[in-house]
């Protein structure tokens, strides 16, 4: 019984119990557990369509899917992992989960609102799969006009009025997250003594505050052409189709890094835990954050180079593409270096960092060729840029969120995974994933268009690569999945900081108790002091 | 045991939430320390919103710009057959109803709460009174065949029809989304009024009033930037 007693310490989980308790739950962390279940359900959704893809493309010929039904396939593909997978899904799990608890907060500054933003993506997801299921929406996820507003005759409306709930969704978890950071900190949390998995987050609610309403307006406009035949975007009735592209992508070119801030603040703490050092240079991160958001806003019209934009605003978008690859690399470099005389472990986080690193430079270079006037020409619309940004998306964001989900997954669950296998994991999904994507790089330099399904035979032989990659990618995304479920009830108990990692998090139970802090804490070390943790061995 | 021990750790605002019905200080939520805290979070909750609504109008400003320019001849037609009378009212109207709204708040950190109820009576019904207008001005572009989305369409003294349609696509698109945002603003300043009435604000906690106030005067100021942009610009060639 006295085990028993310890057992039943009150947690976030077992405050309360039932569907109702967690369907009107304000407490931040049950959200993002509700986000988790959610974007993995959108994940496993898009993944399908995902492999679908790689199926068709496994021969030259159309063999498993119609033109139509192809277009259809590559749209939702996008979509879904776009909107409904990669914006929420380390803000809105993880930064739900950490953000307050790493400043010392009891709660988000408005849990109402959140768990209202957690509805929202749900209600757009629901208007999205309706789209789906009564005969999909075939325009790419870009929506570009005329196409989109005059001549499609697929699920347009449905499809944007998902997407437009869903950004606000977006825009409620920015807000949030803006005035939380503002306004919660804990007595002796300074803005320089914050987590840069925080800072990062701060930089990506400025984004999704400032851009997610102009995608909003963007889609209130094409809703308004598609229905009413005013001309906006149409040249047929007066409109400017490239005005389209500039809103579009205005919001859409922040968005990725609304997708891959997040990302390098989890790989921040990850490096620096299992180097046990402080991350070097911990200002020259975070303000590169900062950097990131702030001139990645300056940049989208290198997605404009080849639609007639001027020569001269081509010029100027090319300068600041390079320009925001400027602090993109201080994180690169400044993680390397933190490595330096660390006392590195190879721990399952740390591998699918390592991961993240190495493929996020790979992305970020090749956008060095994307972004240049000349080249651009060349690769545009190819498989090139398909694997650049699967390159910053897949082997970034989403190696990133592995990581963090292994990384806080003692805290957020009290239990252990099997560390074999999560190594393992790592491992395929980085095999799998370069399998899939590399060759695409070729494919895309050698002329192969994005969006076809019908190919010269000459390309074959990497598409098989590439789809045989994506099975074994498959694999690595459904392992974690089996032994993170199989730990909730097998795993062994965690203690309450595995990794003897620094941070407010580490210093209460794993679970929380639903208030985080029995005392709100007074912070007096700097992020990262590691002499301020004694290595805690409490596994197992 | 245990858990008994940790629950009778009560937070400092549970005290405040168990006694809010005597105290009349509502609701300090029990996320915030302080009340100064949460007054802050809530106002920066509501500009850092007020940021999100200008990036919304945003895109659709930079659309009027971008066609005002390329088409000025006839966007400037266009503005003309516009009802400038009517349309200088209903800034009067609106700029009334900031003023009123001010007045509320004032009176709400004050603790007047018969004032407060007036001034956001006076303010809904200004508002009212805009929307009601809007919607006489509406009707009226009906009649003159000035909607763009009706085969009727037709503005007199161009040749350039699709251009002129693209000036009331504008008109209505912002006008519309405006006057959806005066009708939140009225829903907003009636559930104030309600709340008011059942004692649910005082000089310690007035904070929805000074909110609900910040929207208002945004959607004001939305309605100062439309009028010179469709009613002024090129008014006389």
């Amino acid at each position: 019984m006295a085990t028993a007693a310890v057992l039943e310490r009150e947690t976030y989980l077992n405050a309360s119990y039932g569907l109702k308790s967690w369907l009107l739950t304000k407490d931040h962390k049950r959200i993002a557990i509700l986000y988790f279940i959610t974007i993995s359900i959108f994940f496993a959704i898009g993944g399908t369509f995902a492999g679908l893809i790689r199926l068709e493309l496994l021969t030259p010929q159309a063999d498993l899917v119609s033109s139509e039904t192809y277009n259809k396939l590559f749209t939702m593909h996008g979509v879904i992992m776009v909107f409904f997978f990669l914006i929420p899904s380390i803000p809105a799990t993880l930064g739900n989960f950490f953000l307050p608890i790493m400043i010392g907060a009891r709660d988000l500054a408005f849990p109402r609102i959140n768990l209202l933003s957690w509805y929202l993506l749900i209600l757009g997801g629901v208007l999205a799969i309706y789209a789906m299921v009564a005969g999909g929406v075939d325009t790419g996820w870009t929506f570009y006009t005329p196409y989109s507003t005059s001549y499609a005759n697929t699920y347009v409306i449905a499809t944007a009025l998902g997407i437009f709930v869903a950004g606000f969704s977006s825009i409620l978890t920015g807000l949030n997250f803006v005035v939380t950071v503002h306004r919660m900190r804990a007595p002796g949390m300074t803005w320089f003594r914050m987590p840069l998995f925080v800072w990062a987050h701060y930089a990506t609610s400025l984004i999704q505050i400032l851009g997610t309403p102009v995608l909003a307006v963007t889609l209130v406009l094409i809703l308004c052409e598609r229905t009413l035949h005013i001309g906006i975007f149409d040249p047929a009735l007066g409109g400017d189709p490239i005005l389209f592209q500039h809103m579009f992508w205005f919001y859409s070119h922040p968005a990725v890094y609304i997708m891959v801030l997040p990302g390098m603040g989890v790989i921040s703490e990850i490096v620096s835990t299992y180097s046990r050092k402080p991350v070097y240079g911990y200002a020259f991160v975070a303000f590169s954050s900062l950097a990131i958001a702030v001139v990645g806003f300056l940049v989208w019209g290198h997605h404009l180079y080849v639609s007639g934009q001027s020569l001269y605003a081509g010029l100027v978008f090319s300068f600041l593409s390079y320009f925001v690859a400027i602090p993109s690399a201080v994180k690169v470099f400044n993680w390397t270096a933190t490595l330096y005389k660390g006392s590195i472990s190879y721990d399952t986080p740390m591998l699918y960092a390592f991961g993240f690193i190495g493929l996020f430079t790979v992305g970020g270079l090749t956008g060095l060729f994307v972004a240049s006037l000349g080249l651009d020409v060349h690769v545009t619309d190819t498989y090139f840029v398909i694997a650049h940004f699967h390159y910053v998306m897949v082997g970034g964001t989403i190696m990133a969120y592995l990581g963090g989900v292994h990384y806080w997954w003692p805290k957020m669950t009290g239990r252990m995974y099997p560390e074999h296998f999560a190594r393992l994991s790592a491992v395929v999904v980085f095999i799998g994933f370069n399998l899939t994507f590399f060759p695409q790089f070729i494919l895309g330099y050698q002329g192969m268009p994005r969006r076809y399904h019908v190919y010269p035979p000459e390309y074959q032989v990497l598409h098989v690569l590439s789809t045989a990659g994506a099975t074994v990618l498959a694999v690595g995304y459904i392992m974690p999945l089996i032994y993170l479920i199989w730990s909730l009830k097998y795993g062994p108990v965690a203690g309450k900081n595995p990794w003897g990692a620094t941070g407010l998090e580490w210093s209460i139970p794993s679970p929380p108790p639903t208030h985080n802090f029995d005392r709100i804490p007074v912070v007096m070390h700097e992020a990262y002091d590691y002499s301020a943790v004694p290595r805690e061995v409490e596994v197992g | 045991m245990d858990s008994q021990i940790q629950q009778s750790h009560v937070h400092p605002s549970d005290l405040h939430q168990g006694e809010a019905h005597h105290l009349e200080t509502l609701a300090l939520r029990e996320q915030f320390d302080t009340e100064a805290q949460q007054k802050d979070a809530s106002t920066l909750g509501m500009w850092v919103f007020l940021i999100t609504e200008v990036m919304f109008f945003g895109g659709m400003f930079l659309g009027y710009t971008l066609y005002r320019s390329n088409y000025a001849d006839t966007w400037a037609l266009a503005s003309r057959s516009l009802n400038l009378p009517i349309g200088a009212t209903n800034t009067c109207v609106l700029l009334f109803s900031s003023f009123t709204m001010a007045m509320a708040v004032r009176a709400g950190q004050l603790g007047k709460k018969k004032a407060v109820i007036l001034f956001l009576i006076l303010t809904m019904l200004f508002g009212l009174a805009f929307l009601g207008i809007k919607g006489y001005e509406w009707t009226q572009k009906f009649e003159e065949h000035h909607v763009p989305a009706l085969a009727n369409f037709h503005l007199e003294g161009t040749q350039l029809q699709g251009q002129a349609k693209l000036f009331f696509s504008f008109y209505f698109a912002m006008t519309g989304l405006h006057a959806l945002h005066m009708v939140v603003g009225v829903g907003i300043v009636l559930f104030i009024i309600f709340q008011t009435m059942r004692n649910k604000y005082s000089p310690k906690y007035y904070t929805p009033i000074d909110i609900a106030g910040l929207y208002w005067h945004f959607v004001d100021v939305v309605w100062i930037f439309l009028f010179p942009l469709f009613y002024l610009i090129d008014r006389h060639p």
